[in-house]
């Protein structure tokens, strides 16, 4: 496998730079929109301690997610600003289950959000990022396998924080018990997106910048059983479509609406 | 010539203050990696702490600012490398005097990963301390509470290499 060192080198090769592109698209937007979702909890978690925690959380994904465009930016893909703000539902690589509003209701008007959704949602995805992240250290781009072993020393903190929630609730009563299985049952439905690799997967995979779609998810699910147990019994699928291959819900369309708004009002603004 | 300059950028990057931690100096948090010199342009490449650190844009003027003001000095551009991994390890002495200081324990010596991390009350020296909340005010720091000598203090989060088993 040839290891690819810099931005320049892998611009060489077009095939080679289509692939990556769309990885580092991925990774970005999944960080990007989780992180947003998890904005939107601001002021409203179960109580002041978790405020802090789940917005320096948020905070510091958003921060990953500047990193892989940033490395975009650099394969001269455009600002990450306007990578990040200007990118249009169907140009989005994210997985679709991240998508999913927190709840009922609105940030601004009667925000009925669900915890035992965010708890889940997250504890899929800081799990599911570890082991991605674990495999990229090894990734034949060299400026994304540094990224992934600087974000690694921080994510554990994340994870930690996520898991610690699920088994303090999946332990306590009967109801936060059954809350979190039909949201685990749900996200069972709609996760498998979230482990796949998009169109350009076969070429992602032979030129080593990440593992195969298989091995991700076999190394997924060995990372989460130790702490939900047994799985659904339902096979793992994805009833609202692959974000990977430009498909996207309502969700997403609110989602850029929202947090591109202020963006909008002067996009000529120094911030 | 320009070693003497490079050791007097040394000098001045440790009296820009990283603007969440009053007094201590981005020298002393081990942000600084790299400083060249060409024909009096000065190159500094820094190290973010975390990566969603805020406070990076700030840090980057305030460094550019404080290298302008020396006599040589014609131009200075500043820049982050996320190429590069910061890690608790990187903290001076000096570093770890001024936050404790500031009642912020600094983080354990040697710290393997997934290890116990305990932590003295900076005001008294205790260890009969405990964790309130893992995430503070910043991405960088706890907050925990003394037990000894009731006071609440903060901690910076130990962040050393990733061990992949």
């Amino acid at each position: 496998m040839t290891q690819v060192e810099t931005a320049k080198d892998a611009m060489n090769d077009e095939t080679y730079l289509k692939a990556l592109k769309d990885i580092l698209y991925q990774l970005a937007d999944d960080d990007f929109l989780i992180s947003f979702r998890g904005s939107e909890w601001l002021g409203l978690a179960p109580h002041i301690e978790e405020d802090v925690a789940f917005s320096s959380i948020t905070q510091n994904t958003m921060g990953h997610a500047l990193m892989y465009y940033t490395l975009l930016e650099e394969l001269g893909e455009g600002e990450a600003d306007v990578l990040a703000h200007e990118r249009g539902p169907s140009e989005r690589k994210n997985a679709i289950y991240f998508e999913k509003k927190n709840g009922e209701g609105d940030y601004l008007t009667e925000p009925y959000y669900d915890w035992a959704l965010a708890v889940v949602r997250n504890f899929l995805y800081e799990s599911f990022k570890k082991v991605k992240l674990e495999v990229l250290t090894k990734s034949s781009y060299t400026p994304l396998a540094n990224v992934s072993g600087k974000v690694l020393m921080e994510q554990p903190y994340h994870l930690a924080h996520w898991r610690i929630w699920f088994n303090q609730l999946y332990n306590s009563t009967e109801h936060a018990k059954a809350r979190l299985e039909e949201r685990l049952e749900e996200a069972w439905g709609q996760f498998s997106d979230v482990l796949e690799l998009g169109p350009h997967a076969t070429e992602l995979e032979h030129f080593g910048i990440i593992v195969g779609e298989d091995e991700l998810k076999e190394r997924f699910l060995k990372e989460i059983e130790s702490t939900i147990g047994t799985f659904p019994e339902k096979p793992l699928a994805k009833n609202l479509g692959s974000g990977r291959e430009g498909e996207y819900t309502e969700d997403l369309n609110q989602a850029l609406k929202t947090l591109s708004e202020v963006y909008r009002s002067d996009e000529k603004a120094v911030w | 010539m320009t070693d003497g300059l490079i050791e007097e950028v040394k000098e001045v990057l440790k009296t820009v203050d990283d603007p969440e931690l009053p007094s201590v100096s981005v020298a002393d948090l081990g942000m600084v990696h790299t400083i060249k010199v060409v024909n009096n342009q000065v190159f500094v490449t820094m190290v973010p702490t975390f990566a969603g650190c805020p406070a990076l844009d700030f840090i980057k003027e305030d460094v550019k600012k404080a290298v302008l003001e020396l006599d040589l000095v014609t131009d200075c551009q500043v820049e982050f490398s996320f190429q590069e991994k910061w890690s608790t390890d990187a903290i001076t002495e000096e570093g770890k005097r001024q936050l404790k200081k500031h009642g912020i324990a600094p983080p354990p010596e040697d710290y393997q990963p997934g290890q116990q991390w305990s932590v003295d009350c900076p005001y008294c020296g205790s260890d009969y301390t405990s964790m309130d909340n893992v995430f503070g005010p910043t991405a960088c720091r706890s907050i925990l509470y003394c037990s000894s000598c009731k006071n609440p203090f903060e901690a910076m989060k130990p962040v050393v290499e990733y061990i992949i088993n």
